[in-house]
């Protein structure tokens, strides 16, 4: 009996090592929500078509594993999802191989890649995933007329009722200065200075006792749907699932909201790297990616891909008017400056976290 | 030697026989012959090598999983290489010229010639992000010098350098880069307690508005310590009466007490958020009460408050589990005796049952005190802005900012705060008296 056992076990490891080792592709992604849809639009079609197994494999934070795998000579991964701004370290750390954008599908008007990708989307050594975005949602029940701007978001005397603002310096300090009247384009510039960090804390400062912080994504929506907030800033897919999903009441504010990329990468080193590049490839079609907003209300990098993205998996609703991309929803957008974050990043979390407990 | 020999030798018994048998002998043999004291000690020797055999693996895990990590860290929160192995000619001018040396050619020459090697080898952000750790803002200036320098600075380099960034003419980013040409630095350690080193090279605080981590460490050590003390008064009297209850009754009462234990940390915490949130399940039962009106709903979440009460429900079970294991030890008949020689009931309480849940009330404190020093997941998503805990920073350095060095220097601070009470409480208490379970 043991020893069949340990037959049995020694089968099943030696197994899913040949898989991970061999011939097949390992996913890292944060999971949830997003994994799943990667897994049903990107996945399972690769391995379809090309007969590459691949693997999904969750964890909270991949750029840290990656991080952790290359400098400890093991990696396992074959390909991770990050964030915009983990691609700039990470690619100028060296821990992520340059990406070739010869080897990107075309566009489906037969533009080049380089043509085709929003501006961010391309970068030597990631290609982006998709677009999201960071919002203003409220509860349609809790006001007479509906917010239509950043600005209503400080309003507290025509809008009144607790507001949710992630607990990060990152989009709160951004969004901060798009209420107090700065233009998309000048936020960053403004941000640069001493006297535009001031001006996004003393913003934020006016209706900081009736802010709710949030920590996690879910939690926007939570706090939305409990009537702890009236309003919240909350990430553009997860308040999509409560509208969609769950049929709630709520709304969005396209204007201010700040775009957000997520972005295929290669550790440094990786194992088995042509089936790597083969699915990078493949996820680079503007087809596969119209498909992604199948499943979750992320936009496509690509602008070929925006006119054929259709309905939700439901078969019913009509995505282009939850996605970021879709052109008019893009109008007043900020597209997140992840090298600013990069350089002030450490600098500007220790003062929000300092004004926070103040 | 034969089996049944060997036995022999190995018997201590066999030594007495020997003796006996052998008269007068004035050195003790075994048996068959050898000195007692050498056959004694190879059978010890061989008993300890098989002991250790048994605790080897133990040993080995003990040290990959908790030696080892914790030596890295240690190490790492002061020793940064990033800019010393990236930009070796540099450094090496550093290393002849004294501080206070006038930035010469050979300087500006070595700096061009390392920023060209960095850029091509893409180690030109570890060096920019090691820099931006001591000068904020400075990151993308390595990086974008660095995309001008793969084709090469022509002399003389000051003016190409200045004509690629003026910035590089700043004297603290110098001093900086003096700073970290040297591996091993103490800089993250005077972040950590926010302090800096100003111009001359002196340490100061960082201006009022950045100062965090010592309000941090200070909040985190007074939550800590009331979190204890509640977990106490809430525990000592459900832990006696689980101790002095009938069997079938205690063991209903246990499975109260261990199904939260039980139950994952995020459900809990999730189910405190139902509970408290201002539309919650307790503020509309002081609704419906009247004893606040539905605007003065009481604001028990998202704030220090929420905290404490999560935290403290979270850890009850570390503080009743010792104090129960201990107080069912207990011999009734102590408090008798008390009582019958006068004693009041709160006199044979205080001077004959308290001191005996001694060991288990420090071993619950302790542990309790422990865990909430390092507790992470429960105040990020109840702590609101006021709630948050050291642990939240050194998180955010691990998966935000990826300044592994600060995060390792706050950590051993934490650890090294968590050794100073644990000594204090050995000299107060003893850690003798200490008992599990």
């Amino acid at each position: 009996m043991t020893k069949r056992l340990i037959a049995g076990t020694a089968l099943a490891l030696m197994a899913a090592t040949a898989v991970s080792a061999q011939d097949g592709i390992t996913i890292t992604t944060y999971g949830g929500a997003f994994g799943e849809a990667l897994n049903e639009s990107l996945a399972k079609p690769f391995t379809a078509e090309t007969g590459i197994p691949a693997m999904m494999v969750d964890n909270s934070d991949p750029p840290a594993k990656l991080k952790a795998e290359v400098e400890a000579g093991n990696v396992t991964g074959n390909v991770f999802d990050v964030e915009q701004s983990d691609v700039i370290r990470l690619c100028d750390e060296g821990l992520i191989e340059p990406i070739d954008p010869a080897m990107l599908a075309p566009g489906a008007d037969g533009s080049t890649a380089e043509d085709d990708y929003l501006p961010q989307a391309l970068h030597e050594c990631a290609t982006a995933i998709m677009v999201w975005a960071t919002v203003i949602a409220y509860d349609v029940g809790a006001f007479d007329t509906a917010p239509a701007k950043v600005a209503d978001f400080f309003d507290l005397e025509n809008f009144p009722g607790k507001r949710g603002i992630i607990k990060r310096p990152k989009y709160a300090l951004e969004f901060a200065l798009l209420g107090d009247g700065v233009a998309p384009d000048e936020v960053y510039d403004v941000l640069s200075t001493p006297e535009g960090v001031d001006r996004a804390f003393a913003k934020l400062e006016s209706i900081k006792d009736q802010v709710v912080w949030w920590e996690a994504g879910a939690q926007a929506p939570q706090l939305l749907a409990d009537g702890e907030v009236a309003m919240t800033l909350a990430y553009n897919g997860r308040i999509f699932d409560a509208m969609v999903g769950e049929g709630k009441n709520f709304g969005f504010v396209w204007d201010g909201a700040n775009l957000d990329m997520d972005y295929w990468v290669i550790p440094k080193g990786a194992p088995n790297m042509e089936a790597a590049q083969k699915f990078i490839a493949f996820a680079s079609d503007p087809a596969r990616q119209a498909d992604l907003s199948k499943y979750i209300a992320y936009g496509p990098p690509r602008k070929s891909a925006a006119p054929s993205v259709g309905t939700y998996k439901d078969g019913t609703t009509e995505m282009a008017p939850y996605l970021p991309t879709t052109p008019e929803n893009a109008e007043s957008a900020l597209v997140n400056d992840a090298g600013f974050w990069a350089d002030h990043g450490t600098e500007l979390t220790e003062r929000f976290n300092a004004w926070l407990a103040g | 030697m034969t089996k049944d020999a060997m036995q022999t030798a190995l018997d201590p018994h066999a030594a007495v026989v020997s003796e006996a048998s052998g008269g007068a002998a004035t050195l003790l043999t075994t048996a068959d012959g050898q000195p007692l004291a050498r056959a004694l000690a190879r059978s010890s020797a061989r008993a300890r090598r098989r002991a250790f055999l048994l605790v080897a693996p133990l040993l080995l895990f003990v040290v990959i999983t908790f030696v080892i990590p914790i030596g890295q860290m240690l190490h790492r929160s002061m020793y940064n290489a990033g800019f010393a192995d990236n930009m070796p000619q540099v450094s090496a001018w550093f290393q002849d010229n004294p501080p206070g040396t006038p930035i010469d050619d050979t300087a500006w020459g070595a700096l061009a010639a390392d920023l060209k090697a960095a850029a091509e080898n893409r180690t030109i952000g570890i060096v920019g992000t090691r820099i931006n750790y001591d000068v904020p803002g400075t990151r993308s200036l390595f990086t974008s010098t660095g995309r001008k320098a793969r084709d090469g600075f022509e002399p003389p380099y000051r003016d190409a350098l200045l004509a690629a960034d003026a910035k590089w003419d700043n004297p603290t980013l110098w001093r900086a880069m003096r700073s970290a040409s040297s591996a091993y630095t103490a800089n993250f350690y005077l972040a950590a307690l926010d302090r800096t080193r100003d111009d001359e090279g002196s340490v100061t605080m960082v201006p009022e508005r950045q100062q965090v981590y010592v309000m941090l460490f200070k909040r985190t050590l007074g939550l800590s310590l009331l979190i204890t003390g509640m977990t106490f008064l809430l525990g000592f009297p459900i832990a006696h009466l689980l101790a002095t209850l009938p069997m079938r009754k205690s063991n209903l009462l246990m499975i109260l007490v261990l199904l939260p234990f039980w139950t994952s940390l995020l459900v809990r915490t999730t189910a405190w958020m139902v509970l408290l949130q201002q539309q919650g399940v307790l503020n509309d039962i002081f609704v419906w009460l009247g004893i606040v009106g539905p605007d003065g709903r009481l604001q028990m979440i998202y704030n220090r408050t929420g905290t404490i009460i999560a935290m403290t429900h979270i850890l009850l079970p570390f503080m009743i589990l010792p104090l129960y294991s201990v107080m069912r030890t207990i011999n009734p008949s102590y408090v008798r005796a008390a009582r019958s020689l006068g004693a009041t009931s709160w006199t044979a309480f205080r001077r004959v049952y308290f001191p005996q849940t001694l060991p288990g009330l420090g071993a619950g404190a302790l542990l309790v005190f422990i865990l909430a020093v390092g507790y992470y997941i429960t105040p990020a998503l109840v702590g609101g802005s006021t709630g948050q805990l050291i642990s939240n920073m050194i998180a955010m350095h691990m998966t935000e900012t990826l300044n592994w060095s600060m995060a390792a220097a706050l950590a051993a601070l934490l650890l090294g705060g968590v050794l100073v009470l644990y000594w204090v409480y050995d000299r107060l208490v003893g850690i003798d008296n200490l008992k599990l379970g």
